[in-house]
Order: C-alpha cells, then sequence, then structure tokens
C-alpha cells in the first residue's frame, strides 16, 4: 500500500509539473501583449517598457517558466490586469460560492442517478426500465445551459417556486444544483442498475433470500451497499467535470462562484484569471483521480493495486 | 441447478471483424437506435436542402418580423416558429444553424478520432521513447477539464469557424487516443499477431492487415459517439458567445444571441434547445447501440 501510494503520489506531482508548463506555453502563446495590456491605451513606449522589465518578459523563457513556477509554489498565480488585484485573492473569495454548488450538485446527482438506476434495475425490462433509461440518455445529451434555462422558466418564472437566481438562501441553490447534477444523474442512473444487477445475481444474494429474508431487506441490507460502494468511490472523478459545468451554470443563474469569475475573464481576455482558473482545475482533477483510486480498493478489497 | 464446470467462453466478439451490412440490420431491430437514425438523416436532409426550403432568408430582417413594441413574434402561421430579437424567422435560423452545427460537430469528430487512432496506434503498436512520451502527453491532457480548456483555447484565439472546429477537436482527441491504445497493445499481444511474425510478416503488413481492420469497430463507435460530445461542446462554446459568431447562425449561439428575452419569448430558446438535445440524444442512441453489438464486453462511462 505504502509503496502503491508513493508512486501514485509521484506520478501526480509530474503530471501537475506538466499542466504549469502546458499552461506556461498557453501564456506565450496569446497573441495580445500583457505588457501593452496592464499599461493601457494612452502609456508610452517607455511605460510599456519598464512594465515588461518588471514582469520579466525579456527573460529567456526558461527562465520566466522559472519565476512562474517558483510564484505558483508560493500560491501565487499572477495579477489579473483589469481588476488588478491577485488572481489567488479573487479566486480565494469565490471558493466557498463554487464549493457549496458543487455540493449540491453532488447530493442531486447522487440521489437522482442513484434512485433512477435503482428502480430501474429492481423493475428490469419493464416500461418503467426503459422511461428512465431514455431519461438518462437525456440527462447526457443535454446542454447544461440549456437544462438550466429550461428549469429558470418552468419553476422560476411559471410557477415561481424557486428565485430566479441570486446567491445566499437554500432555495437559491436547488435550481443551480439541479442543473450541475442533471449530467452525472444520466451517467450514475446506468451505472447503478447495471452494478444492481450484477449484484442481484451474486451467491451471497441468493443466500439470503434463501434464508428468509425479506425482500426489501435483502435489496436494502445486502444488495444495495454493495452496488454503491464502487460508484461513490468516483465522485472524486466528477470535480473535474464541475469544473467545467460551474462555468456555465453559474453564468446562467448568476452565481457568483470562480466559473462566474473565470466567465467575465473570459469576456475582457483577462489571461491570468482564465490561466490560474485552468491551473486549479488540472490540479482538482488530479487530486480527485487520485482520491478516487485510493479510496476505490479501501472499500471494496476485490479491486486489486496495480 | 447444475454446478458450472465449463470453462469460461472465449470473448470472440471482443475483435470481431467490421461486417457493415449485418451491423445496419442489427441496428435497425434497435427501436431506439432506428429512433435516432431517422433523427439524424432527417437533420441531415435539412440542413443540406436548407438553402432551398428556407422560408426567410436566416439574416433578413423582416419588415413584419417585431410587434409593435419591438418584441419577438411568437410562433404563427407567417413565422412557423416566431421570429428572433431582430424580426428573423426563428426556422429559417434554425435550418440553417443545422449546418454550422453538423458541420463542426462532424469535421471536429473526425479530426479528434484521427488524431487519437494515430496517437493511439504509433504509441500501442510501436511503443518505445516516442510511444511512452505521447502516452504521458495524453495522461498530462486529461488532466485539464474539457470544456474549461476549450473555453481558454477559444477565448485565446479570435474565434472564427475553424478555429471553433480546431479547438473541441484538440480537446477531444484525447480519449479516443486512450482507448485505441488499450486496444491496439491488447491487439499486438495476441497469438495471431505472434503466429504472422513467426511466418516472417514486416510490421506494415501486420499492421494493415491485421491491426487496423480490428481497430475499425472502436473507431466507428467512437466516431459516432463523439459527434454527440462535440456538437455538445460547439453549443456551449457559441452559448458563452466564444464559438461561432453571428450573424452565422449555429443553435448555440441562437440562444446566446436571444437569452435576454426568454421569459416573454421561451421559444427562442425551447426551439434551439430541443434540436441540440435532439441532435445529441440521436447519435449517443445509435453510438450506444453500435458498441453493443460491436463490443459486448465493454460497456461503461465515455
Amino acid at each position: 500500500m505504502a509503496a502503491y501510494l508513493l508512486r501514485r503520489l509521484i506520478q501526480a506531482v509530474l503530471i501537475l509539473l506538466g499542466v504549469s508548463i502546458v499552461t506556461f506555453l498557453l501564456l506565450f502563446l496569446v497573441p495580445a501583449d500583457p505588457a501593452r495590456q496592464i499599461a493601457g491605451r494612452s502609456a508610452t513606449p517607455a511605460m510599456v517598457e519598464s512594465i515588461r522589465e518588471q514582469l520579466g518578459l525579456n527573460l529567456p523563457i526558461y527562465q520566466q517558466y522559472w519565476r512562474y513556477l517558483s510564484a505558483l509554489l508560493h500560491g501565487d498565480l499572477g495579477r489579473s490586469y483589469l481588476q488588478r488585484t491577485d488572481v489567488s485573492t479573487l479566486v480565494w473569495a469565490r471558493l466557498p460560492a463554487s464549493l457549496l454548488l458543487m455540493a449540491g450538485g453532488i447530493v442531486c446527482e447522487l440521489v437522482l442517478g442513484l434512485t433512477m438506476g435503482l428502480v430501474a434495475a429492481l423493475r428490469r425490462n419493464s416500461r418503467l426500465d426503459q422511461g428512465l433509461m431514455i431519461a438518462s440518455f437525456v440527462g447526457v445529451s443535454a446542454p447544461q445551459f440549456v437544462v438550466g434555462i429550461l428549469l429558470l422558466y418552468v419553476f422560476a418564472v411559471k410557477l415561481n417556486w424557486f428565485p430566479i437566481g441570486g446567491y445566499g438562501s437554500f432555495s437559491q441553490l436547488v435550481l443551480p444544483s439541479l442543473t450541475l447534477g442533471v449530467l452525472g444523474a444520466g451517467w450514475y442512473s446506468r451505472m447503478m442498475r447495471s452494478a444492481m444487477l450484477d449484484v442481484l445475481r451474486q451467491d451471497y444474494i441468493r443466500t439470503a433470500r434463501a434464508k428468509g429474508l425479506a425482500r426489501l431487506r435483502v435489496i436494502f441490507r445486502h444488495a444495495v451497499p454493495n452496488a454503491i460502494l464502487p460508484i461513490v468511490a468516483m465522485i472524486g472523478i466528477d470535480v473535474g467535470i464541475f469544473m467545467s459545468g460551474i462555468v456555465v451554470v453559474e453564468s446562467v443563474y448568476g452565481w457568483p462562484g470562480i466559473g462566474q469569475l473565470t466567465w467575465q475573464a473570459i469576456q475582457r481576455v483577462d489571461i491570468p484569471i482564465i490561466m490560474g482558473v485552468t491551473l486549479i482545475s488540472a490540479c482538482a482533477i488530479v487530486l480527485g483521480n487520485l482520491l478516487a483510486d485510493l479510496i476505490a480498493p479501501m472499500i471494496d478489497p476485490r479491486i486489486k493495486l496495480r | 441447478m447444475s454446478v458450472a464446470t465449463a470453462p469460461e467462453p472465449v470473448p470472440a466478439a471482443r475483435h470481431a471483424p467490421f461486417q457493415p451490412p449485418g451491423i445496419v440490420g442489427q441496428l435497425l431491430r434497435r427501436p431506439l437506435a432506428l429512433f435516432g437514425l431517422v433523427v439524424i438523416l432527417a437533420i441531415v436532409v435539412l440542413a443540406v436542402t436548407a438553402p432551398w426550403i428556407v422560408p426567410f432568408d436566416p439574416n433578413e430582417q423582416t419588415f413584419d418580423g417585431l410587434t409593435l413594441e419591438g418584441s419577438p413574434l411568437a410562433p404563427n402561421a407567417r413565422f412557423w416558429l416566431g421570429t428572433d430579437l431582430l424580426g428573423r424567422d426563428l426556422l429559417s435560423r434554425l435550418l440553417y444553424g443545422a449546418r454550422t452545427s453538423l458541420l463542426i460537430g462532424i469535421a471536429a469528430n473526425g479530426i479528434a478520432v484521427a488524431i487519437g487512432a494515430f496517437v493511439g496506434i504509433v504509441a500501442g503498436f510501436f511503443g518505445g521513447i516516442v510511444g511512452a512520451a505521447l502516452m504521458r502527453f495524453t495522461d498530462l491532457m486529461m488532466a485539464f477539464p474539457a470544456l474549461l480548456l476549450a473555453i481558454v483555447l477559444a477565448a485565446l484565439f479570435h474565434p472564427s469557424l475553424w478555429i471553433v472546429v480546431l479547438v473541441i477537436a484538440m480537446v477531444n482527441w484525447v480519449q479516443v487516443a486512450r482507448i485505441i491504445y488499450t486496444e491496439t497493445r491488447s491487439l499486438a499481444q495476441r497469438e495471431f499477431i505472434e503466429a504472422e511474425r513467426g511466418l516472417g510478416a514486416g510490421n506494415a503488413r501486420i499492421l494493415f492487415r491485421h491491426v487496423l481492420p480490428h481497430l475499425l469497430s472502436t473507431v466507428v463507435v467512437w466516431g459516432t459517439l463523439g459527434i454527440s460530445t462535440t456538437t455538445l461542446l460547439e453549443a456551449t462554446l457559441s452559448y458563452l458567445g466564444i464559438g461561432v459568431q453571428p450573424p452565422t447562425p449555429s443553435w448555440g449561439n441562437i440562444i446566446f444571441e436571444n437569452q435576454t428575452y426568454f421569459t416573454s419569448a421561451p421559444w427562442l430558446v425551447f426551439f434551439p434547445g430541443l434540436v441540440i438535445i435532439l441532435l445529441a440524444l440521436s447519435f449517443n442512441l445509435v453510438g450506444d447501440a453500435l458498441r453493443d453489438i460491436l463490443d459486448p464486453t465493454q460497456k461503461g462511462r465515455h
């Protein structure tokens, strides 16, 4: 276990190093000149030159990367061109809102997905099963902005059950979380269905039935926990999908999180913010995958460590 | 009840050669796949014939296309799906938008599958330092969230139709590369390849006579499923305003342009949203059925 852990950690660090190189090179590809952008339109060539000097843009590329990396290691993601604030400060201030939204998204996708999958498996090949599986296909085929706008229209504008937007109360959290969770619910319902069908075929389920246990007890005590565990271990992987999703969902609902920050930065071509968020997302994905790989064998001993 | 002593059946279908006629027949027998095929066919026909069947010029701001207060018209006998914020016919814009969305979806996915297959085959078949480097690079790309990376790339370069295609392809080749790599590796180690080698066949012969034909089913499955992903990505980028630029209609940017009206004119979001979902759903249904038919052992998330 310790050797496996160490190897996975080293892999993760190497990938993160690669990620930093890719984001650094992307910064280089940007057609806009950062010094000119910071200086503004009325700046004299001398001012632009001094900003260039300050940012180290005249240094050779490997020295620039080294400056970039050592700043990163000190938690410095650079400064926003337009908001004149450190990117890390901006991100840090908006992190709680995004984490709340992601937590809501995870709850929605698990509750929806696992319930749909469970019902479909128990009513296998019935009309209900077919209907649920078609619904799960629609869930993975619907772009999040369409789901978001439709939910807004039906539940906020027409039915008036939830507020149209804003941040702070529980009722404002429901629709954005649901929007973020629909995609995952589609995947989880299909995984849960096939996992349940697999488990129900096992010998220990037949034994439990043969002992004369009630059907519900067999399902909820013996089958469901075994079907759910390997699926729940994959939540870490969802982080990556969510990092993309929050850009769309937060822009639809005006949710004041990292996604909205990114969206505004895109509109104004504020490169340091875009790059900072990309880097943080990549870290989140690497960590999420690492967690998924570590948790899975812990809760399911049948998985062998490689 | 009998005690099972028979050996595990060999998964012969795993690398079964690709046989088109039988596959089409099996697809047509599945109701969901049939539905998907019909929808795809209908959208393709409408997109190709759009210039001849549109009731209005998609960019024409018709004189009677807005109410006296200047808001869009609801669906009516003259404008079947209503008009948009500039008084343009929504049906005509959707039909032309189908051309953009299909073109980008198919082209981007074609490029992504080509790059992915090339990387996967080179790394899986030849291996070595180049192969290892390619797969480490693929791992690295997987650390970036796909949509966010596409957003970054699209925001950095000035968006045009072909930039959007390239951006989407750059994001989507990664999964294909991983899958083709795994398939090629497992193929290269099988007995019939060993036997060929023993008979003196060279790399080229093994690659073109044996490996490539067996990879065709994977390419077909991903070539179909992937179009669903790429059309969704195009719609999302266009919705964020960094994909296809107005006035060229695409299903995503129609919603982008009109979303401020969605409370008073919901059809401007409803109809484009519906066609996006229908198209992505259809490619998903057909792709999933193809995967079932061609490779019964491989299921799960993609």
